[in-house]
């Protein structure tokens, strides 16, 4: 697979590590009443999606910067690639 | 009809006519008593010892495709009891057990072979670590020995054992452990289920679950709706895909494994062995083939092949231990998707949904698991209680911090 990242260009996905489902990024707070389970939640239970699925990709042996990586895990087709920073601040964290 | 020595002798002196289908093609009844989804070898087994070990009948395996199409028939087919804790290792040595008794309870020759199987040791850290789990082992009435480097040489003569990076020192050897033609147990379990009256239905999707104030009354299919008293999941790497259908979300990735088949080679490779440092694991066929397999890709997929990147490393690793192999040519390669689970281990458990159980989450050492899973899964459905070298295997384990950790990784399934 290559991966076209967003500041290098294509790279071939074996210079990263994955994470998994890109909904890690929503941690929990953990002050709110509930945050045991939610946490429980986000450790624990996924999606694990047949189809498009974002995902985290940290590129190790490159700029260790992290993606958002969106992904067909059926046909392993890669539609969309950005910076997990910009996605992070576009969704409020 | 009984296969024998005799029956093969006598089919061969009169044309080979006498021989039926090993199981029938029955279209599915309205009702059943027990309908497991998934006609793997951990559904074929359940259903099997459900009607022969727990004496119940209206059984029916709803299979999506063909028997032994899914990980059954993909997998590098070793069985082995090694494993460190008290969660697992009595339920896989139960397994190795029933492996050792199986073709003759099932009256199938599954190629059932003991060749032994060898973990290398690279440092002084992995003896301690190979020690203990030895140790382990044998507690829990396992067979485990560990062998010196010269012990080591004797047998396997073309080892690199002096690697400047991976130097072997030792292994850790269990001798009753082996391979086993996989397709064969698919086919075993099949044929027995249905002499025991099991109905074994191919070509049937599960596409939906009736469920109603919090009970499962049956299963939607592509052959029409299938009332049930009780139902059972066992679909391996599609578990999140079918229990979404329920409304339930699992502690389960799916990711695919792949696994390697070399030219036929002449006897070579006695037993089983897996490198230590790296990821690898390799074994000869009686057909000649080495068989080999490493590490999972890593990422989510249910594509049933996997990439370029992890085929280098595997032969990397086989190029470590086995020198000689270099100009053996690789012939077959595929992919299946396993069940990665957030620790490493297996859940077989009731659900919140009552009438609906579960097994899944065999990450890539559910062959060995078969005949055990099957049997404690039936013992499951059928008394509701778990069978007492299954009891860890709970969904709420990870809630109460009670996770079955053999590696000690945390909740990454790609590093199980
Ligand atoms: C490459 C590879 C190497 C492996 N090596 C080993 C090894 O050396 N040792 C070991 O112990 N384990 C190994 N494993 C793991 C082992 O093969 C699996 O854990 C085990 O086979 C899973 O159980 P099963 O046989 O029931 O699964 P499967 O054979 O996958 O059965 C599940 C069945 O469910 C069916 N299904 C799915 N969805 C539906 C639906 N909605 N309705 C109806 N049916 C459905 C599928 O078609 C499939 O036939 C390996 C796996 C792979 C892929």
């Amino acid at each position: 697979m290559i991966i076209n990242h967003p500041l290098l260009g294509p790279r071939d996905s074996s210079e990263f590590v994955y994470l998994g489902d890109a909904n890690l990024i929503n941690r929990p707070n953990w002050q709110e009443d509930g945050a045991l389970e939610q946490f429980v939640d986000y450790g624990y239970l996924r999606d694990n999606i047949a189809g498009v699925h974002r995902e985290l990709w940290f590129h190790e042996y490159g700029d260790r910067s992290w993606l958002v990586v969106t992904r067909d895990t059926v046909s392993h087709e890669i539609t969309e690639v950005r910076l997990a920073s910009d996605v992070a601040i576009k969704e409020g964290r | 009809m009984k296969y024998s020595g005799f029956r093969v002798i006598k089919e061969a002196l009169t044309g080979h006519r006498g021989w039926g289908p090993a199981w029938r093609s029955p279209d599915p009844n309205s009702e059943y008593d027990y309908v497991i989804i998934g006609g793997g070898g951990h559904g074929l087994a359940t259903a099997y010892y459900l009607a022969k070990e727990f004496k119940q009948s209206k059984i029916a395996v709803l299979e999506k495709g063909w028997i032994g199409g899914g990980n059954v028939g993909r997998n590098t087919t070793i069985i082995r009891s090694n494993y460190l804790l008290d969660g697992n290792e009595p339920f896989y040595e139960f397994s190795l057990k029933l492996w050792e008794g199986l073709e003759k309870e099932l009256n199938y020759n599954a190629m059932v072979s003991q060749r032994g199987i060898l973990n290398l040791i690279h440092s002084d850290a992995q003896r301690d670590a190979f020690v203990r789990r030895g140790n382990a082992m044998l507690l829990n009435a396992a067979d485990a020995d560990l062998l010196t480097t010269e012990q080591i040489k004797k047998r396997y003569p073309f080892l690199n054992t002096d690697n400047a990076r991976f130097p072997i020192k030792g292994g850790l050897a269990q001798h009753r452990g082996g391979t086993v033609r996989h397709d064969a147990v698919a086919w075993g379990y099949a044929r027995a289920a249905d002499s025991c009256g099991v109905d074994i239905i191919q070509n049937c999707e599960v596409t939906g679950f009736k469920i109603e104030n919090g009970t499962c009354l049956g299963v939607e299919t592509t052959k029409g709706f299938i009332k049930a008293k009780t139902v059972g999941a066992c679909v391996a790497g599609s578990s999140s895909r079918l229990m979404q259908l329920a409304g339930m979300r699992l502690p389960i990735e799916s990711h695919v494994l792949q696994a390697f088949v070399s030219e036929g080679l002449k006897p070579l490779l006695p037993g089983v062995i897996t490198f230590g440092a790296g990821h690898f694991y390799c074994s000869q066929s009686d057909k000649g083939g080495l068989v080999f397999g490493g590490d999972i890709d890593g990422y989510n997929s249910y594509a049933q092949r996997g990439n370029l990147p992890v085929v280098e490393d595997v032969c990397e690793g086989g190029m470590a231990i086995f020198p000689m192999l270099g100009r053996v040519r690789l012939l077959r390669m595929w992919g299946g998707i396993m069940d990665m689970s957030m620790d490493g281990s297996p859940i077989i458990d009731k659900t919140d949904i009552s009438g609906l159980y579960f097994n899944g989450g065999w990450c890539y050492g559910g062959f060995k698991a078969t005949p055990a899973s099957g049997w404690v899964y039936a013992h499951l459905l059928a008394t509701k209680e778990p069978h007492k070298t299954a009891r860890a295997f709970r969904f709420d384990r990870f809630s109460k911090g009670l996770m079955i950790d053999e590696k000690g990784m945390g909740n990454q399934p790609n590093l199980h």
